[in-house]
């Protein structure tokens, strides 16, 4: 293992972060309060509790989990894309240093920031509502597996993409939108029961349930199944990765 | 002299059929400043990304100091320095930090010594806090140099390097190159400025149309291909080479008022002799001579003309 090189690019990327504060921390902070503020407080007061919780408190999971998936999408695929769109990516590829290694310090610093984001704002969500978490190692559990899963797909989505538009689109299109309808803002068994067959279908239901249990012991689908999903994810996009490597795709010509 | 770097039947074609390398062949030596020499589109950069690991090969192998760049990447790659032809750099991180960062990326440890050796050597060091946007063109091209020289590489890949930069700065990098020659390393480079490689290198090759055409030592090739010329200027206009001359291949130039007559400096006899004495007797007076030498960019030309 090229230890060296891999903390060279962790660190790298960490230090990116430091660089843009604002945009990289502030910025999901502030927009996550304001979630808080309509949803939690102006709309929130006016809607029953939700399974013993209390609609603000029952958001927290579902909100935290909206920016550990856009933000570990974010930059991990921004964090191999702009070494393309610069032309420095001719160093990583030059350089004595697997695939599997340079993929590993991507997800990991891209993880990394997610991870320390949903924690930031559970600690800002713990200032608008009163928080329990049943169970706090599953809770960690799910945060670290989800933030690694979705970078790891935040990395394909670099590595596929050749424009920013691209860039954002599968962010925009279909991160975002899975995420308000996988029960982010509501369980689904308020839905019709069609509804709540089609939501199955959803992959960010099983996260967003799991994750609420960890906190709550309440959930949509068994935690079981959560868990069994959210590895299904990670190997289906380790394995991705694995063939991208393995062929060099809009890498290596 | 031991090859540190063997190329063998090398071929790369492009998905879009366009076939870049053809069967290339090719031993450095170690420690020799070696100039790669060809048009636009003859592939001396797909040469050298391949070697680099930059792009994949269609067929054949590359062996650096007796690593498979394929099989045995790490130990291959790990010797290797590649300072490209674009300027590519991170524009918001700092000098210090991306030197700092591809000696990382190249497995070693950190060395705060060396980098400021190096940032020192390559006149960067008032710099190493500035971010790179704010450098200028040349001080980005020695920034590159800087980072492929920050792992301590045995073979130093130079993809046009003073392509852009000032005459000053041109030589202050052919310098900068015989001074790392003189440390060991291996110097490969890519150029279009054929001064360039007169200037620096111990061998050349050329390449056209993804093919090696010509490798030999500079000095050499330019004994067996360089021609001589003695231009002599006229008391009087020409009209035409008097029939006498004809087997000395003269030239007209200059609307008649020079002759040129192109010879083998190398040969047994110039003929220079006996051209002057058919000259006085035809009544042919000249006011002046002067001789020159074919130069590198000359037998370059010639040489992918004739490939054409």
């Amino acid at each position: 293992m090229n230890w060296h090189a891999m903390r060279a690019i962790y660190l790298f990327e960490m230090a990116r972060t430091r660089r843009t504060l604002l945009q990289s921390v502030i910025s999901p902070v502030i927009s996550t309060s304001l979630y808080f503020v309509v949803f939690g407080a102006a709309i929130g007061s006016r809607i029953d509790e939700i399974e013993g919780i209390s609609y603000g408190a029952f958001i927290v999971p579902g909100l935290i989990m909206l920016s550990l998936l856009t933000q570990s999408v974010a930059n991990a695929s921004f964090g191999i894309y702009f070494p393309k769109f610069t032309g420095t990516i001719y160093e990583l590829l030059s350089a004595p240093i697997s695939y599997i290694e340079i993929a590993a310090a991507y997800v990991g610093a891209a993880a990394t920031k997610s991870i320390i984001l949903g924690l930031i704002i559970l600690a800002t969500a713990g200032l608008f509502v009163p928080l329990q978490v049943a169970h706090p190692l599953w809770m960690l559990l799910f945060l670290v597996l989800t933030a690694v899963t979705f970078s790891l797909f935040g990395f394909i989505i670099g590595i596929w993409a050749d424009n920013f538009e691209k860039l954002q689109l599968v962010p925009l299109l279909i991160i975002t939108p899975l995420t308000f309808l996988g029960g982010s803002f509501y369980s689904i068994n308020m839905l019709p029961p069609v509804w709540q067959t089609i939501t199955l279908f959803n992959p960010v239901v099983y996260l967003v349930s799991g994750f609420r249990w960890s906190f709550y012991d309440v959930a949509d689908v068994g935690v079981g199944v959560s868990l069994v999903m959210t590895l299904l994810f990670l190997a289906v996009f380790l394995a991705v990765v694995a063939w991208i490597f393995k062929t060099g795709y809009r890498l290596k010509t | 002299m031991h090859n540190i770097l063997s190329v063998s039947e090398l071929s790369k074609t492009y998905d879009s059929r366009f076939q870049a390398l053809k069967r290339i062949n090719l031993d450095i030596r170690r420690g020799e400043i070696f100039a790669l020499l060809g048009p636009n589109g003859a592939g001396k950069t797909t040469l050298i990304s391949i070697i680099c690991g930059i792009v994949k090969a269609s067929e054949g192998s590359v062996r650096v100091d007796g690593h498979d760049i394929v099989a045995d990447y790490r130990a291959a790659r790990a010797m290797i320095g590649l300072v490209p032809q674009e300027l590519t750099t991170d524009a918001f991180e700092s000098v210090w930090a991306t030197v700092s960062f591809s000696r990382g990326l190249f497995g070693k440890p950190a060395n705060p010594a060396y980098i400021e050796k190096i940032l020192r050597e390559l006149s960067l060091w008032n710099k190493k806090d500035s971010k790179i946007i704010t450098l200028s063109g040349g001080m980005k091209r020695r920034l590159l140099i800087a980072k492929a020289l920050s792992h301590e590489p045995e073979i130093l890949f130079l993809d046009e390097p003073t392509a852009g930069v000032d005459v000053n700065l041109r030589r202050d990098m052919w310098q900068l190159v015989r001074s790392l020659q003189a440390t060991g390393v291996t110097i490969i480079l890519t150029t279009h400025y054929i001064d360039e490689a007169e200037e620096m290198a111990d061998r050349i090759g050329v390449i056209s149309k993804g093919e090696i055409i010509l490798v030999d030592e500079k000095a050499e090739l330019m004994r067996k291909l360089g021609k001589k010329q003695m231009t002599l200027q006229l008391q009087t206009t020409l009209e035409r080479i008097p029939p006498a001359l004809a087997a000395y291949q003269l030239e007209l130039a200059s609307d008649g008022n020079e002759l040129i007559y192109t010879f083998d400096a190398q040969g047994e006899r110039t003929g220079i002799v006996a051209l002057l004495k058919e000259l006085n007797d035809a009544d042919i007076v000249f006011k002046d001579l002067h001789t020159t030498q074919s130069s590198l960019e000359d037998i370059f030309v010639s040489l992918v003309k004739e490939e054409k």
